[in-house]
């Protein structure tokens, strides 16, 4: 392990031990948290009991729903945008300014249009992680040298064949830079909207533990989203480095 | 020589880019050239007298403003013909592809069957000095080796056209003589026609049955140089009398033209 990594292991174990000592001696009352020993104690006992497996699953599932829906859209818009300039101008404001856009305002307006099952809930991280995927990947294909299109040409691929084979892998660790924007806010997504209205999912169990006072279960679903969202993003940051290291970057 | 048994026939052929300030840039022509069957051409000209452009729209990679380009008889308007091999100019190496990999990209499009793909391509690499890096991946690799990959990326295919742009700008002088030996072979053994665009009067001498000379932008043809060698030849022609006469020529037609180029015309 590099010093640095080091340095790191010791910076969170050093907040988690923080964490542990104000519970103990009360500044955080049992009300507000659990000392993290008991949180994972907590964690354990609701997977092997499995009364949270239906929540569980049911996040899950949207989630990669909501993110394969945004990487694969994401990407295929930012292809063909790629190809239409006045297209891609004429969209870019509305790429700029999204991410100021409160999604969750049209919550109502995607219950209307999509009912209340997993739908509207999907559609909400779809929305919030595919322009993520587009303006990465866009980036991405922005930067391919042009004469690899031409030697692409040359070898006789046609259009489709150059964006397929040449422009998408040239721009794959920026598409992954996308992805990984797009795991974290289609997990945003879902989950919000859990909280907001639906009868089931991780958000929902979370929104009723807290009202009923029930942190043995809130803290620990919590501390599983977290675990989720880092674990894919450290997976997808090796996969982006490896790529880069590959091409001396 | 009639049009019609060139190999590559060129009338008339313009190009014109639209500028920056919104007006046009006359880069190229209007230039007229054949090239025999087989025939070994090399073009000088000084730097942006639109040598590229050339080759460009030989490869059929852009459409000429005016003018027809013919290879094989056939007309070539914007599309790729099959049997033209292209090095570019800059670094064309694909950066996520092994040496292995960029080198048989060369033969996406060929019908013969992968065992056969996997022997050429090996023989290929080992013909351009690479065989222990045809695991690495081009940043691994120095400039000139990747150029080198780029080379045979377009010798795999054994095409009937090679076109090279400066393809040993990047190599040292010894190098440089011996790849330009590699070339001469190779252009013997597969009877290509070749059209090499050159910034070194030696390299063009040397390698060259004929060279053009181009004039500053827009460049047009101004001088055409038959050098006479034989067939059979390397390197060491350098050393004959008749190699000094003819770098003496081409720098006496070209000295002007660059002198325009920098901007000290008198
Ligand atoms: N795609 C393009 N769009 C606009 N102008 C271009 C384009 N390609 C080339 N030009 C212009 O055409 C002229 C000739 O360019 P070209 O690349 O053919 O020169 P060159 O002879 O190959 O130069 P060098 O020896 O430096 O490589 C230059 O003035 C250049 O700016
Ligand atoms: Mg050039």
């Amino acid at each position: 392990m590099t010093r640095v990594a080091l340095y790191r292991v010791l910076v969170i174990l050093a907040a988690v031990l923080l964490l542990e000592l104000l519970c103990a001696i009360g500044v955080i009352d049992r009300i507000t948290m659990q000392p993290p020993h008991l949180i994972l104690r907590d964690l354990g006992r609701i997977l092997i009991s499995g009364k949270q497996n239906a929540a569980i699953l049911k996040t899950m599932t949207n989630a990669s729903i909501a993110f394969s829906l945004a990487l694969l859209v994401g990407i295929a818009t930012a292809a063909v945008l790629h190809g239409y300039r006045a297209l891609r101008e004429t969209l870019d404001p509305l790429f700029a300014t999204y991410y100021a856009i409160p999604v969750f305002a049209f919550y109502p307006l995607l219950i209307v249009l999509f009912g209340l099952g997993d739908a509207p809930q999907i559609g909400i991280g779809f929305m919030l992680g595919v322009v993520a995927v587009i303006v990465n990947t866009l980036n991405g294909l922005d930067r391919v040298p042009r004469v690899l299109r031409k030697a692409a040409l040359i070898e006789r691929l046609g259009a489709a064949e150059v964006a397929l084979k040449v422009a998408l892998p040239y721009a794959a660790p920026y598409v992954l830079t996308g992805a990984k924007f797009a795991v974290a806010y289609t997990l945003i997504g879902i989950i919000g909207a859990e909280f907001i209205m639906s009868r089931g999912g991780m958000g929902y169990e979370i929104s009723f533990a807290y009202n009923n006072f029930d942190n043995a279960t809130m803290y620990p679903l919590i501390v599983l989203i977290l675990a989720v969202s880092i674990s894919i993003n450290t997976a997808l940051s090796w996969w982006e480095k490896r790529l880069l290291a590959r091409r001396g970057l | 020589m009639s049009q019609a048994s060139a190999h590559v026939s060129l009338r008339g052929v313009t190009k014109t880019f639209p500028s920056a300030a919104g007006g046009e840039l006359h880069a190229l022509g209007p230039v007229d050239l054949d090239l025999r069957r087989g025939e070994f051409l090399a073009v000088v000209g000084p730097s942006g007298c639109g040598k590229s452009t050339l080759l460009e729209l030989i490869a059929g990679l852009s459409p000429p403003t005016a003018g027809t380009i013919e290879f094989e008889g056939r007309r070539i308007a914007g599309d790729i013909p099959d049997g033209i091999g292209v090095v570019f100019q800059e670094d064309a190496c694909f950066p996520w592809l092994s040496v292995e990999a960029n080198v048989a990209f060369g033969l996406r499009k060929s019908a013969i069957e992968p065992a056969a793909k996997t022997k050429r391509v090996r023989e290929v690499i080992e013909l351009m000095g690479l065989t222990d890096f045809a695991k690495s991946y081009p940043a691994q690799l120095s400039g000139g080796m990747r150029q080198r990959v780029c080379i045979a990326r377009t010798l795999v295919k054994e095409p009937r056209l090679i076109l090279l742009d400066e393809p040993f700008g990047a190599l040292d002088q010894q190098t440089r003589l011996l790849m330009g030996d590699e070339v001469l072979k190779l252009w013997r053994q597969t009877g290509a026609t070749v059209f090499l665009i050159t910034h070194a009067l030696d390299e063009a001498a040397m390698l060259a049955d004929r060279i053009a000379v181009m004039s500053a932008r827009p460049g047009r043809l101004i001088d055409a140089v038959e050098t006479n060698w034989p067939r059979e030849r390397d390197s060491r022609i350098v050393e004959r009398p008749e190699f000094g006469v003819i770098t003496a020529r081409l720098w006496k037609s070209l000295r002007e033209e660059s002198l325009k180029t920098i901007g000290r015309a008198k």
